[in-house]
């Protein structure tokens, strides 16, 4: 067992001491599980999660459960340790044709984090969530207990596990179907939005598109509210599956906060959306800056500066669309809190996982650096998000209240019956868990 | 297509090397002793694209059973390209000063195993007048210091034994690479503080690995910083290296 160290997430808040171990193989595990400390314990991939849910006194760390254990060239499944990262799956398999199902906004993430969070990317209208693609998981929910999870086999531990940070055991392994490409580029169009109305009714339009997301512009305010620039991509055809090899860049230290006032942020996203002097432009473009274009900026998470930031994810439903979104960008712009980068997305249905997070509307994340008065402000926006049908993504969550949660993931309750029914209350846990009140 | 034999496959630098030679689509003969370990990791490099991967079982302190093993190896490999002997423990050194036969069992597998590996595996080169010998030393080695000296001892060992090797089988064409690598982010390391700053990923510590092997280098610190940290190191006066706390 390791000593005490500090960890943290995406958002390096807040930053705690826990003790942590690194498995490797799956009776190292169970061993882990059985020597688990007080206080609960819960998995931890790669700490890309922004805000407390991978962090407990007591970490189970999967990185070196990083191996393929089977494939299948003809339909394209495939069974990993659930410590394999997503770029660690697009290395092998894009040069075989075979491309990830779902991808989230960065590749540094492992399968089991991918599988808890069920997470989404810009194909979510068409394509749903991660874990639909999901055949099957290896469930460890205690050191003699490990269960194989599908939609057939503990369907309901299944259904709780996708999404269910972490709170149902740990994944050992994952059964994935991937997709077939011919090509690892992306037949890339731009399309600069000026405001709101336009943008939303942009997404109806490219309703048929792959993949579509919106780079918005948090502090434009009055008529160019919510002045954007429109991605949608395609992958291309053609048989290019190999692609530049490309060194990412590294952010050496903690950068002064105070770079990021709101000056810089108005400049950077002014220069953002003047990048583009055409109304459309169409590109095509390797998968890496299409998909993950902040991966080419290793550790960007310092430039918030030392006390951290958080990601702000909502979703609200459809019909409070363009009001709902216009009030709560109003709000935002008003604080002058804005963020560097704030991402909208239309999704599509909402599907039977208890706790996962999209449901047919519009989502947008914006980050926000930890300061005073933040707090406040995420609250009023909280209530804003709820009186409009909506809810906040546990994966970026840091402080979201036991009561907005009840109230906005109604299915809780059939979740934590499962868990009780497993026996993973309590000793599974995070400090997310805890604050949201699914662990004591 | 490459035929590479590894020993202590396990390892985790030496599976980022093996990864690395599976992508080209390189034949592996892996030894280890962890069998379920073993067997996870062959599946996994045939999937990323070795042209076969064959295994064996071995605990290197067993000497008696290295000759069949590497017997085997050659029989299925034919000429062997690259052999790589990764395997180590770091030990307890607070537990070897107070333990004689704990201090010899970390020698005998961190220097002595290995010494008898590569007396076999020369052998063998010589006679196929080709391939590198790659083995794993440390930075440790480059000098005794108060927190590690009895792995670092066993690591000046295996080096002082590959510069012999090195001279002695360069007449037959065969290279003898050390490789020193300093702080690598692996299970040996795992849980302990080490500067951020200074630790390499084991992929980094693999390519760098390769690429010694292709241009025969014949020393090699990796990441490559640590040439003149050591190059410091060993130059800093007894006096006072006795009283620094390293
Ligand atoms: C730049 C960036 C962009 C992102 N973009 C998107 C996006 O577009 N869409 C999206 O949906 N998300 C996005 N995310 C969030 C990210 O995909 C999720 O937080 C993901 O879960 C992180 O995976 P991880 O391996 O880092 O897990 P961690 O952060 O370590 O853990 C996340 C959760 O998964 C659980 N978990 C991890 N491994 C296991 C396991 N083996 N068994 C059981 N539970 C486990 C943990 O307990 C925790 O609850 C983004 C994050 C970043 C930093
Ligand atoms: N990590 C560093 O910072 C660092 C720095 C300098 C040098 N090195 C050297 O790099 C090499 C690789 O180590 P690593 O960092 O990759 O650590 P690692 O993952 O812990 O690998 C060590 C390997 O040695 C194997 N081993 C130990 N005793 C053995 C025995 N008696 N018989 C067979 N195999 C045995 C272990 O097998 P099991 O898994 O079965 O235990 C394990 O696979 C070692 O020689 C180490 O000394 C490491």
């Amino acid at each position: 067992m390791n000593p005490l160290q500090s960890i943290h997430g995406w958002g390096r808040f807040p930053v705690i001491e826990a003790k942590g171990v690194a498995p490797l193989d799956m009776s190292g595990v169970k061993v882990a599980v059985q020597d688990h400390g007080v206080g609960g314990m819960i998995a931890r991939g790669l700490g890309r999660s922004y805000g407390d849910s991978s962090l407990a006194k007591f970490v189970v760390e999967t990185r070196y459960l990083n191996h393929i254990l089977d494939f299948d060239s003809d339909t394209g499944m495939v069974t990993c340790n659930a410590g394999i990262s997503l770029a660690t799956l697009l290395e092998v398999f894009v040069p075989k044709g075979w491309f990830l199902p779902v991808t989230p906004g960065t590749k540094h993430i492992t399968l089991g984090g991918a599988v808890a969070s069920d997470v989404h990317g810009k194909n979510h209208h068409v394509s749903g969530c991660f874990c639909k693609y999901v055949e099957c998981i290896e469930l460890l929910t205690g050191p003699d207990n490990v269960l194989h999870c599908s939609r057939t086999s503990h369907p309901e531990l299944f259904h709780a596990s996708c999404g269910g940070m972490g709170l149902t055991g740990i994944i050992l392994s994952v059964t994935l179907r991937l997709k077939p490409v011919s090509s690892a580029y992306i037949d890339q169009q731009t399309i600069k939005v000026s405001n709101l109305s336009e943008v939303l009714a942009l997404f109806e339009a490219n309703h048929a598109a792959t993949y579509s997301v919106a780079w918005i512009d948090s502090l434009a305010t009055g008529s160019a509210l919510g002045r954007s620039l429109l991605m949608t991509g395609e992958h291309s055809s053609g048989n290019m599956l190999a692609g530049p090899d490309k060194h990412p860049i590294t952010i050496p230290a903690d950068m002064p906060s105070s770079l990021l006032n709101r000056f810089s942020i108005k400049l950077f996203n002014s220069l953002y959306y003047n990048r583009i002097t055409k109304k459309e432009v169409k590109k095509r473009v390797h998968y890496e800056p299409f998909f993950y274009p902040l991966d080419g900026i290793q550790h960007w998470n310092r430039l918030y500066g030392k006390n951290g930031f958080t990601q702000y994810q909502f979703v609200i439903s459809k019909e409070a669309g363009q009001e709902g979104m216009n009030r709560i960008l109003k709000e935002i712009a008003a604080s002058g809190k804005g963020s560097f980068l704030a991402v909208l997305k239309a999704f599509g249905k909402q599907n039977s996982n208890y706790l996962s997070f999209p449901l047919e509307g519009y989502t947008l994340a914006l980050d926000f650096k930890i300061e005073e008065g933040l707090f406040p402000l995420l609250e009023h926006l909280d209530a804003m998000v709820l009186d409009y049908g909506g809810r906040i993504y546990l994966t970026k969550d840091v402080r979201m209240s036991e009561k907005t949660f009840r109230q906005s993931y109604p299915r809780w309750q059939e979740f934590q019956a499962i868990r009780e029914q497993y026996g993973t209350i309590g000793i599974f846990s995070s400090y997310q868990s805890r604050r949201l009140g699914l662990d004591t | 297509m490459k035929k590479i034999l590894i020993i202590g496959a396990t390892s985790a630098i030496a599976e980022a090397t093996a990864r690395r030679y599976a992508k080209k689509g390189s034949k592996l003969y892996l030894i280890a002793r962890n069998g379920e370990r073993l067997a996870t990791l062959a599946t996994d490099l045939k999937i990323r694209g070795a042209s076969s991967v064959d295994t064996a079982l071995l605990d290197v302190n067993e000497r008696g059973s290295q000759g069949p093993v590497l017997e085997q190896a050659t029989k299925t490999l034919g000429l062997i390209d690259v052999a790589l002997i990764a395997h180590g423990t770091l030990g307890d050194q607070k537990g070897c000063e107070q333990d004689a036969e704990k201090a010899l069992l970390e020698f005998e597998t961190n220097a002595v195993s290995t010494l008898a590996l590569l007396t076999r595996l020369a052998t063998i080169f010589e006679k196929q007048h080709a391939g590198t010998i790659a083995v794993i030393s440390s930075v440790a080695g480059d000098r005794g210091r108060p927190s590690n000296y009895v792995y670092g001892t066993a690591k000046a060992a295996i080096t002082t034994f590959c510069e012999g090797l090195q001279a002695r089988l360069f007449k037959s064409g065969v290279h003898v690479l050390i490789i020193k690598p300093g702080l690598v982010a692996t299970p040996m390391t795992e849980g302990l503080s080490l500067p951020a700053m200074l630790v390499a990923e084991p992929d980094l510590v693999a390519r760098d690995i390769v690429r010694a092997i292709e241009k025969r280098t014949d020393t090699l610190y990796t990441p490559w910083f640590w040439k003149y940290i050591m190059a410091i190191i060993i130059h800093i006066p007894t006096a006072l290296f006795k009283k620094a706390n390293l």
